[in-house]
């Protein structure tokens, strides 16, 4: 297990004092984590529970249970493409082979320059304006595999 | 100064409306026009989004769906005076759309500034909380019982007996809690509630919590929300502010305090006692009930647990009576649903009527039919455990009971609307894969049985022993729906069992 930065160590253990007098506080501290780091490195595991005054197993149940959670790092752009079913009834398959073709990855996972993750999402309430996705928290309506090129054509630039 | 409105909307904003506010400011700025732009929520007709709307001495002129291109020609045509345009549809209340709707708890959506705490008082805000804190608490969860009002999370359990339990339990530390994991595909009232209206929500956990005895709340909001959660804590701040929040609301001596708490993206944490496990920062498991989240609910306290929708009506019925509230409606199915329509239909959004318009008028009447031009072959209603409905019950009647008595079920009043190259075995297959990826695990026939249905309908579309298959998928769905410990594993089969009933043609082994 690959141990922390000592940036991470020390941000980590600063969300930990933050927040612990808080009810209930482990959600808010992935959260806190993920939002400074990226995502939630194992090596984060052993000092939340010891902050916390929980087991080492209960932070990881927590950390894996949730999809939210990232184990790894993301690529510099992140793409979610929904796929239920208002999606679904719009193409979203399609778009999502579509998506996996342009970007040499399947789901859950980063393109090898590091650019860009891909990820399913299962809702993003925009089921109005089917299929939906979101690009680094923007979100995007009725998308075609044409729109789909130009914004990450656009990102690629822009990175 | 002339005030023009471009929706904040997430939905809005998927189709460009963040450009063409800016669009709009610039020209403004560059052409020394000057006109206050005011982000509101959306109206909810997401044709015509994004819409942009011009106050005038006549009412709001709505243009849509204005693109950036667009800005630049409508001010050439005068559209802050109301001017002539390609996409002027006239005064915004006489749309179609929303003509024949009946708006109670939508009522300032699209209408008002959602961060604007003095615009949300003036259109109405906050008259049920002032009737509210002028009755004893009994009678306020009279109200709510009197009104009808039963949960419109999916449940459907009367609110009113959720709030007399929390109501009747001993004093001490009570909870408010509203779920806002709004995670069902093709529902979004929440979300457009929050982002439109949030302090609505915020009114209606305040009255809550003044008549249970609570004096905190929280909302637990899906982590897919960023933009919600952006103005609910601004709603909330602009509250605490106006000391409508706080150890002395509204000036009462009486205390509530509320916060937002995010999830991670587990769809199983819609679930109540998951939510609450959730909101305690553990794993979504869900609890065995009794004990009910009313007596031992969050921090092992009594509990409100109550979706978005239902505690933002609360303010309505508070200032303009339960019985005015449940003069809407049919049977047992009291008051307004905000339905969504979503998915293949050319219009699709909000309408909120009183329960008891038909399916078919929704879909062609208000959907305009399919987005494809094809017929539409079925509608999904409720979400993902939800009942597929095939074209010959489209004239059912969208209320509990209508929907219950042809199998199916209204849950968060989400439609989504699939055409004929629709393959139901697919999904069939989708609901079971769905279900195996939000399991939470704790029980048997959720956990392992849909992983198992995954992989029955796998044999009976590469045509293994399809007639077996066929027997063994029905028997698995029986296991799951009376096996299980909560609606995830209990409902998952519904979206399968209506497919096997109305579509079982799908169910075969495609040509070679």
């Amino acid at each position: 297990m690959k141990t922390l930065a000592a940036a991470e160590e020390t941000a980590v253990r600063r969300i930990v004092a933050e927040l612990k007098g808080r009810p209930g506080p482990l959600l808010e501290v992935l959260h806190a984590i993920q939002a400074d780091l990226g995502y939630v490195p194992e090596a984060a595991v052993a000092p939340v529970a010891e902050g916390l005054n929980l087991s080492r197993a209960e932070v990881h149940g927590v950390v894996s249970f949730y999809h939210h959670f990232r184990r790894e790092p993301a690529g510099t752009h992140t793409v979610s493409l929904c796929q239920a079913e208002a999606c679904q009834s719009m193409g979203a398959l399609a778009l999502a082979e579509h998506a996996q073709k342009r970007l040499g990855v399947r789901f859950h996972e980063t393109t090898r320059d590091g650019r860009f993750t891909l990820e399913p999402i299962y809702c993003l309430g925009n089921c109005a304006c089917s299929p939906a996705a979101m690009l680094d928290g923007k979100l995007y309506g009725r998308l075609t595999p044409a729109r789909f090129d130009e914004l990450i054509a656009a990102k690629a630039k822009s990175s | 100064m002339t005030i023009v409105y471009v929706p904040r909307d997430a939905g809005a904003q998927s189709l460009g409306a963040d450009e063409v506010a800016q669009a709009i400011a610039v020209h403004a700025r560059s052409s020394n026009t000057p006109l206050t732009l005011v982000r509101n929520g959306s109206r909810g007709a997401y044709a015509l989004e994004p819409l942009v709307e011009v106050a005038t001495p006549q009412g709001r002129l709505a243009y849509g769906p204005v693109t950036v291109a667009e800005v630049p020609g409508l001010f050439a045509a005068g559209f802050l005076a109301g001017g002539a345009h390609p996409l002027a549809h006239g005064l915004t209340e006489e749309i179609a759309w929303f003509k024949g709707q009946q708006r109670l708890t939508f009522a300032r959506v699209g209408i008002v500034d959602p961060s604007s705490f003095a615009d949300y008082v003036k259109n109405g805000g906050y008259a049920g909380l002032t009737r509210a804190l002028a009755m004893e608490p009994a009678a306020v969860v009279a109200a709510v019982l009197a009104s009808g009002l039963r949960g419109r999370g999916g449940a459907a359990f009367p609110t009113g007996i959720k709030w007399k339990t929390v109501h009747e339990q001993p004093a001490g530390q009570k909870y408010v809690t509203c779920n806002a994991d709004e995670g069902d595909s093709g529902t979004f009232a929440d979300r457009m509630l929050m982002e439109g209206d949030p302090l609505s929500l915020i009114e209606g956990m305040t009255i809550a919590g003044i008549a249970v005895g609570a004096t905190q709340g929280y909302v637990y909001l899906r982590a897919e929300y960023p933009h919600a959660h952006r103005a609910l804590n601004t709603a909330i701040a602009a509250a605490y502010q106006a000391r409508y929040l706080g150890d002395d609301v509204a000036g009462s001596g009486r205390r509530f305090d509320l916060e937002v708490r995010l999830g991670a993206g587990a769809y199983i944490c819609g679930e109540e006692t998951s939510m609450l496990e959730s909101l305690e920062g553990k794993r979504g498991e869900v609890r065995v009930r009794p004990p009910l989240p009313a007596i031992k609910g969050l921090f092992g306290r009594p509990t409100i647990v109550n979706n978005v929708i239902t505690l933002a009506s609360v303010p309505w019925i508070l200032a303009q009576g339960a019985e005015a509230y449940a003069n809407y409606g049919t049977g047992k199915s009291r008051g307004t649903l905000p339905i969504q329509l979503a998915g293949n239909l050319k219009n699709c959004g909000l309408v909120e009527r009183a329960f008891g318009l038909s399916l078919r008028e929704l879909l062609y009447d208000y959907g305009g039919g399919s987005a494809t031009g094809r017929p539409i072959r079925t509608v999904q209603i409720g979400g993902p455990l939800g009942a597929y409905v095939p074209a010959a019950q489209f004239d059912v009647a969208v209320d509990y009971e209508s929907l219950s008595g042809i199998g199916a079920l209204l849950g968060h009043g989400g439609i989504v609307a699939f055409d004929d190259t629709v393959d139901m075995a697919r999904m069939a297959r989708y609901a079971m894969e769905f279900c195996a990826l939000e399991s939470c695990g704790k029980c048997t026939p959720c956990r392992i049985g849909s992983t198992r249905g995954v992989e029955v309908i796998d044999r009976i579309l590469a045509g293994v022993d399809g007639a077996r298959n066929l027997r063994l998928l029905e028997e698995l769905c029986e296991t799951m729906v009376q096996g299980s410990l909560c609606g995830l594993g209990g409902m998952a089969p519904f979206p399968v069992q209506s497919a096997l009933k109305h579509f079982r043609e799908d169910f075969r082994a495609a040509p070679k």
